[in-house]
């Protein structure tokens, strides 16, 4: 192993869940306001996930008081307090930009066979 | 600017690293180092006074006889590039002592030499940022043109200096004020804020701010 991947890998955090898109997840997410720390949840669902060493990136969209919300996470940022995968969705496309076009009724996403069953 | 001591390095590739705070920061692997002093030049016999290093070794059957020679005084080995770094006291230096990155700190600012990649011969467009001319609209056969390059029969003569096609790039470039971010010892590995010049694998040479 290289050196760059050696100084990647330890940036890499292993704590967290794999996901994709269409799968819809709650963030916690550590805000520091001046000296106090407090921890906010965004919930939604997942547009994409970028790939790459320490600059993975995903994106997740919620329908906030009926206008969507877009956020951008690094997926290895030390400020995520941890990421719950709530259901897997059932989605044929890595990037569902799709989902933006789509309100109500048709922006839902049918989760998967197994995870009703696991439930 | 202070005469100051350094190291030789290649230049691994760049990544991200997270900040205390969260953020991203870009940052270049460089590994610097051991380099063992090879020469010590003084007042008294070369004219001036500097510590001579060598970095990346190779076999000894790739020199000739006099870089041999010249090298092998000290018994670690031959190097495929030996710099200079002039200072005014050489006394804490002794031939065969090895610099290693534990000269810098993080947080140390540091001089960045590298050659930069060569671009060849290029126009004025991409060389000097020339805006060039429209795509249409009568404009024939100038598109990524110069245009004028004087004026008349006063001064008749092109001044000095004058932005002009030529070789890009493959040149000596130096970054003045380069943050060291980490230093990892270990792996003889600097990690720098921002770009280097050069590609990867480019020799960089990373000199003492103060």
């Amino acid at each position: 192993m290289n050196i760059l991947q050696k100084i990647e890998r330890e940036q890499i955090r292993m704590d967290i869940p794999s996901f994709k898109a269409g799968d819809t997840v709650k963030v916690h997410v550590r805000i520091i306001e001046g000296e106090k720390e407090r921890i906010q949840v965004f919930q939604g669902t997942v547009l994409r996930v970028k790939r790459g060493a320490t600059n993975s990136t995903f994106v997740v969209r919620k329908i906030s008081d009926g206008i969507g919300v877009e956020r951008v996470f690094p997926l290895n940022s030390p400020y995520l307090e941890r990421i719950e995968v709530i259901s897997e969705g059932k989605v044929r496309q890595g990037r569902i930009f799709y989902l933006r076009k789509l309100k109500g009724k048709a922006a839902r996403i049918k989760t998967k066979a197994y995870w009703d069953k696991k439930k | 600017m202070k005469r100051t001591v350094g190291l030789i390095g290649r230049k691994l590739g760049m990544t991200t690293l997270f900040a205390d705070d969260g953020t991203k920061v870009p940052v270049t692997v460089i590994q610097a180092g051991p380099c063992p002093v090879v020469q010590k030049k003084t007042v008294e016999k070369d004219g001036y006074s500097a510590v001579q290093v060598g970095f990346d070794q190779l076999p000894g059957h790739k020199l000739n006889k006099p870089q041999k020679g010249h090298q092998g005084k000290q018994d670690k080995g031959y190097f495929r590039i030996l710099r200079e770094f002039s200072l005014e006291n050489t006394d804490e230096y002794e031939p065969g002592q090895e610099l290693t990155t534990e000269i810098f700190k993080p947080g140390d600012r540091v001089r960045l030499t590298g050659t930069s990649k060569g671009k060849g011969f290029a126009g004025v467009m991409k060389r000097w940022n020339f805006a060039g001319s429209p795509s249409s609209h009568g404009h024939e056969k100038v598109h990524r043109k110069p245009g004028a390059i004087g004026q008349c029969a006063y001064p008749g003569k092109v001044f000095k200096g004058k932005k002009m096609p030529g070789q890009m790039g493959n040149k000596k470039v130096t970054y003045a004020n380069a943050e060291v971010v980490a230093v990892r010892p270990a792996d003889n590995v600097i990690i720098i804020k921002g770009q280097v010049p050069g590609p990867t694998n480019g020799i960089v040479v990373l000199r003492k701010k103060n």
